[in-house]
């Protein structure tokens, strides 16, 4: 781009690498801390050791945590994107007004700062005797979780040619069965990313699950945050590095096998 | 659209996140069956979502008028105490702040991101995509490690002879640690805007004697401008909601409403109190929303436009 003077685009890259740098390398800073040997969080750590990944995987309340919070991810991935992806399908084909409605509403815990739902959830459950059980936190987190999974699947909803469908029934094909072997697989990429996202949120949930947890049922980011705040203790660290770890485990499937598939039944589309 | 698929490729779902409710006007409507039964498809849904956001929600504004009686002395409570307004105030300016500390940080990024070449703009996208998936308190975590005295930017500054950083559990803190949170927030709709504009405008303008700054200025700027005000406004109404960050890396004096809403209601059981706080707060948000709104109709534009940011 010729427009943009050489010691102009020097500056920017210069800013940009500063951002960059400011942006990830917090997060690369968890994985040394969690090898260290100090109960201190001291960068760069002065003695290497593997204590805190032990601490991790031998003390209950950790490991419990992780597998509430493996548990209640995946439940919720999986029903609400089956109730988001129904529902982004009937928003998205419906010309009635209400549907519009419905899909504001839908949105809001996007925009709506999540500590008001929290604080009424948390009266709710203690009426309904919902605190601390699995239940309880799947509904609040699927909830939370249909903006992006609407989102997502809307986005490839309304991206794919919808005169295949009208061919397919000109074929003969009923209405269910063009459904499952036309629509499904085209929206699918759509639905995969609202699955992971639904997770993810899921996964991430502190403000509104502060008011849900119990004694007896803690989630990992909960943990993690009541061990910033009230204690001390560095198996925070390897926590952190093995929810990072995951992520970035995530973040590679994501973009080399959704991302490829998404690109495949695009280029089908087009074709 | 044709420019760069592959970095398109790495952001579209990303982006998709936070366009929200693009389709509205060009949806390509097709009929399939009447409207009812599409309409029992979103009841699972819409029952789930009453009875576990919007049921829970109401009760809070509801409570605030109302308990433990009818009247507005929880309000009287609200505003008579200094130190509540204080919080608003500082709710209100904090997140500001980190609207514009991201706005001055994801412009320069968002605009580099469009000059490079294809494999560094992918290399930028990841950049911006791996914050964008991390969990919150990992990365609010990161930050205590790295702000702490004896944390590694405490330690170079020990090379220029500061001895204390004192950083941690300020303000200061709390606004590096929520504008690295919501920094891909911004440049994600700003990099969608930007990667539309047709840049031979520029060299347009140039030749018909435009210096660059004034060409950027009156050319590029208003183009850009979806992408930005969608970036600002995403940002802003985010931190108003903050609790994490600062609770995790402020002091007991940084409190945003949030944390004030649940010391009410889970630490002291003032059910009343924290109801207000939540009143307030979300008034504080749609006051925002609105007033993008307004400005939006002013300039042309609509919310829509704004938070989804991408359709320039």
């Amino acid at each position: 781009m010729n427009e943009i003077r050489p010691l102009t685009k020097f500056l920017l890259g210069v800013v940009a690498t500063i951002v960059a740098i400011w942006l990830v390398a917090p997060m690369f800073i968890v994985f040394p801390i969690s090898f260290s040997a100090d109960a201190s969080f001291q960068f760069p750590p002065r003695e290497w050791s593997t204590v805190w990944y032990e601490s991790f995987f031998t003390k209950p309340a950790w490991t419990q945590a992780l597998g509430n919070s493996v548990l209640i991810g995946l439940i919720v991935a999986v029903v609400g994107t089956s109730l988001g992806t129904i529902a982004a399908i009937a928003i998205n084909r419906s010309e009635s007004r209400f549907a519009g409605w419905a899909s504001t509403a839908m949105l809001t815990p996007m925009i709506v700062p999540p500590i008001i739902a929290g604080a009424g959830i948390y009266t709710f459950f203690l009426k309904t005797g919902l605190v601390g059980t699995i239940f309880g936190f799947v509904m609040v987190h699927v909830a939370l979780a249909f903006p992006l999974v609407v989102i997502a699947v809307n986005a490839s909803l309304s991206g794919y040619d919808r005169s295949l469908e009208l061919a397919a029934a000109s074929l003969g094909a009923g209405r269910l069965k063009t459904f499952f072997t036309v629509t499904v697989p085209l929206i699918a990429p759509g639905v995969a990313a609202g699955a992971v996202f639904a997770f993810v949120t899921s996964f991430d949930e502190v403000i509104v699950s502060q008011f849900m947890v119990s004694p007896s049922l803690q989630t990992l980011p909960i943990m993690m945050y009541s061990s910033v705040t009230r204690t001390t203790d560095p198996t925070i660290a390897a926590a952190a590095s093995l929810i990072l770890g995951a992520i970035i485990l995530a973040f590679v499937l994501f973009q080399f096998v959704v991302t490829p598939l998404a690109r495949r039944s695009r280029n089908r589309t087009a074709a | 659209m044709a420019s760069a698929p592959e970095t398109r490729q790495f952001s579209t779902l990303s982006t998709q996140a936070i366009r929200v409710n693009e389709t509205g006007s060009q949806k390509k409507r097709m009929k399939l069956g009447k409207g009812g039964p599409l309409l029992l498809a979103l009841l699972p849904a819409l029952i789930v979502l009453g009875i576990f956001y919007f049921y829970p929600m109401l009760t809070v504004l509801v409570a605030a008028f109302t308990y433990p009686e009818a009247g507005l002395q929880n309000f009287e409570w609200f505003f008579g105490q200094p130190v509540n307004v204080a919080v608003l105030t500082r709710t209100i300016t904090t997140s500001f702040w980190v609207m514009l500390v991201c706005l001055v940080m994801a412009f320069p990024f968002a605009f580099f991101m469009t000059i490079v070449k294809p494999a560094t703009r992918n290399m930028l996208m990841l950049i911006v995509l791996i914050p964008f998936w991390t969990s919150m308190v990992v990365r609010t975590f990161a930050w205590v490690v790295l702000l702490q005295d004896s944390g590694p930017i405490g330690q170079f500054m020990k090379l220029f002879g500061v001895e204390q950083l004192g950083i941690m559990r300020t303000p200061t803190a709390v606004l590096i640690g929520m504008a690295q949170v919501l920094l891909p927030f911004v440049v994600l709709p700003m990099y969608a805007t930007m990667s539309k504009i047709d840049t031979r405008l520029l060299t347009a303008a140039r030749s018909l004697g435009a210096r660059p700054a004034k060409a950027f200025v009156s050319v590029y700027l208003p183009l850009a401008l979806p992408g930005v005000a969608s970036g600002a406004l995403l940002s802003f109404v985010m931190a108003l909601g903050f609790y994490i960050t600062p609770a995790m890396l402020g002091s007991s004096r940084d409190a945003f409403l949030s944390t004030l809403i649940q010391g009410q209601v889970q630490g002291l059981a003032q059910w009343g109190y924290g109801a207000v706080i939540g009143f307030v707060l979300l008034f504080v948000t749609l006051v925002i929303l609105g007033l993008a709104a307004w400005i939006g109709k002013k300039t042309g534009g609509s919310v829509q436009d704004m938070v989804g940011g991408s359709k320039a």
